[in-house]
């Protein structure tokens, strides 16, 4: 599956969405790297599969529940501990919306 | 009993036996190998985290209940380092990685939760390729681990911190997780033995998941036998894994206890040696099939047809999978938060974050992945990968139709040197040629070290692969090829390792 060559604004584009800040001056050799192994994993597409299932997972197994019984989860001091801000007993994070114009 | 230095080179099997002859107490047993780690970890880096306090009081806490007359488990007081890839509670687990540097976990893995229950006692945490993305360790943000066999040289990857601190006497025992060769290949690489067992034959749950349908935690030690106990210790039906398979632990130690090959039918895979393969590699492994041959075993050729493509199926589904495990990395509940002012918004706090706290390699993956599973590549790559991955199923179901086990050699080198393959990924992503396959089909695979190549004097690993939940075989095999080498060489190949 011959695949368009990436450029260094592809880079930059698959950064945002993995919401990685990349620094400009690293775009092109990502771009290099990321060529290079999609040329080598791109032999996928001589194995002619049309008729075969895809494998998510190696079991034969779905919709695995256990037992509904209460068990002793997290504590909120436990599951605060590691956070890096916290503000009344809760995760602090930076805003989440855009100032309005 | 032995001066305390000596307990070093005794084998999880034999520490027991002393500790249960009243010779040797755990906290003795662990003193010395916390003084061995003090020694060669400057040299070697096999450790993150060294928890001096935390196993002297594990080991004590063994010695009261044995001198109170308690039942004991089999390996309780013994030693074991664990991949810092598995959370421990209160203890730092960083899997390599500066995002969760100083991170302790509010609760401890299934596979900690059993060691603590065999009494077994925690060293520390080991390196590893960061997130477990690598095949030599030098992906760690904390530094490379080094070979104990040639300090220039990698110890494999990414289980490279637990393999070194076995091959190197700081550890008997060690835990680390294999997603594409993680066990295997550092077994290879150092002469100790690997194994990934069964997926689902052992509990994933708090095992910080690089592509949660490969990745599988198993032990390292310098014999199979010790191997057999640490797998039976940690293995089992556990309800906190929906992928945990609920049934009978195979039995790991009887089949290592006996290691009778006599009438087993055992496949060469004709994809997977020769060509590509180093010849002091080639040739150990063709000596050990003729010893298993020797030992009554049937030795014929299987194919893998689909083998070829295993590694381009499995660089498309680990890094897919890998880039939706990781974006819980985004600086939000624990772990790294860099540039929140303020000003900039949880977005940019999380992409300041990400690029600060994943290596490169990391960064290549989770890209490589949110592009193999965007619009419009979905299905020529993820999609096709996936259909790749039961092609090779369907090759090993065929191949256990004829034989009870395959073999091949694990690694297709010895121990490369540091930054020979660093920068150059598809030249790395090779060593796992031939270890990939076995978690592809989620089937169990040992590495044991068979001996030296004559062009290098590093060690060499054969690697047994069976059917699901047939782990018993693997022990089988490999307590045959470890007697069969004593015989031939009168002692095993961890024990030609340098003294540092």
């Amino acid at each position: 599956m011959p695949h368009e060559p990436l450029t260094p604004a592809d880079v930059a584009h698959l950064a945002h969405l993995a919401r990685i800040n990349l620094p400009a001056d690293s775009l092109g050799h990502y771009a290099d790297q990321l060529d290079a192994i999609l040329d080598a994993v791109s032999r996928v597409a001589e194995v002619a599969a049309e008729e075969v299932p895809p494998m998510s997972h190696p079991q034969d197994i779905a919709n695995v529940t256990r037992a509904d019984v209460v068990v002793e989860g997290l504590t909120r001091d436990d599951a605060l501990a590691a956070a890096p801000a916290v503000e009344d007993d809760r995760f602090r994070v930076p805003r989440i919306l855009e100032d309005a114009e | 009993m032995s001066p305390t230095a000596d307990l070093t080179r005794l084998s999880a099997l034999d520490l027991a036996a002393a500790m249960a002859a009243g010779e040797v107490s755990s906290v003795e047993i662990t003193q010395a190998h916390l003084d061995r780690i003090e020694a060669v970890e400057p040299k070697v880096h096999a450790f993150l985290h060294v928890d001096p306090e935390g196993a002297l009081a594990s080991a004590a806490s063994v010695d009261a209940r044995r001198a109170a007359g308690e039942d004991l488990p089999a390996l309780a007081g013994v030693p074991v380092a664990v991949k810092d890839v598995l959370a421990t509670r209160g203890t730092p687990t960083t899997c390599g990685s500066a995002i969760l540097r100083g991170w302790r976990p509010p609760y401890d893995a299934t596979v900690v939760r059993k060691i603590r229950e065999a009494g077994l006692v925690i060293l520390g945490k080991t390196n590893m390729d960061e997130f477990a993305m690598g095949s030599s360790t030098e992906h760690s943000a904390y530094g490379p681990t080094r070979n104990p066999w040639d300090l220039e040289r990698i110890p494999g990857g990414s289980s490279g911190g637990s393999a070194a601190a076995v091959a190197s006497y700081s550890a008997p025992l060690s835990i680390g997780t294999d997603t594409g060769g993680s066990i295997r290949q550092p077994a290879a690489l150092t002469g100790t033995v690997g194994v990934k067992p069964t997926y689902g034959g052992v509990s994933r749950y708090g095992l910080v998941a690089l592509a949660s349908s490969l990745d599988q935690a198993g032990p390292f030690a310098r014999t199979v036998l010790d191997a057999a106990m640490l797998h039976e210790a940690i293995a089992g039906h556990d309800p906190l894994d929906s992928t945990s398979i609920d049934a009978a632990v195979p039995p790991v130690v009887e089949a290592a206890l006996s290691g009778d090959v006599d009438g087993m039918r055992i496949g060469l895979v004709r994809q997977l040696r020769g060509e590509g393969f180093q010849p002091g590699v080639q040739a150990r492994f063709d000596e050990a099939v003729d010893l298993l041959a020797s030992k009554g075993a049937i030795v014929t050729e299987v194919d893998l047809p689909h083998a070829e493509y295993a590694l381009a199926a499995y660089y498309l589904i680990l890094p897919s999978e890998c880039s939706s495990n990781l974006a819980k990395f985004d600086g939000m509940r624990f772990g790294l938060r860099v540039g929140d002012d303020g000003q900039r918004s949880a977005s940019e706090v999380m992409s300041l974050t990400r690029d600060e706290g994943f290596g490169p390699e990391v960064k290549r993956r989770i890209m490589l992945g949110t592009y193999a599973l965007s619009k419009g590549y979905y299905d020529a790559y993820y999609g096709q990968a996936q259909k790749v991955r039961t092609l090779i199923a369907r090759d090993f179901a065929e191949a256990f139709a004829r034989v009870d086990v395959v073999l091949t050699p694990t690694a297709p080198t010895t121990a490369f040197r540091l930054g020979e393959k660093l920068d150059d990924p598809v030249a790395m992503y090779l060593n796992d040629i031939a270890t990939i396959p076995a978690n592809l089909a989620g089937i169990p695979g040992m590495s044991v070290p068979v001996g030296l190549a004559a062009e290098d004097g590093l060690p060499v690993g054969l690697q047994i692969m069976a059917p699901a939940m047939a782990d018993d075989r693997l022990y089988q095999v490999g307590a045959a090829l470890e007697a069969g080498l004593v015989e031939l060489y009168g002692h095993t190949t961890i024990e030609e390792a340098p003294q540092l």
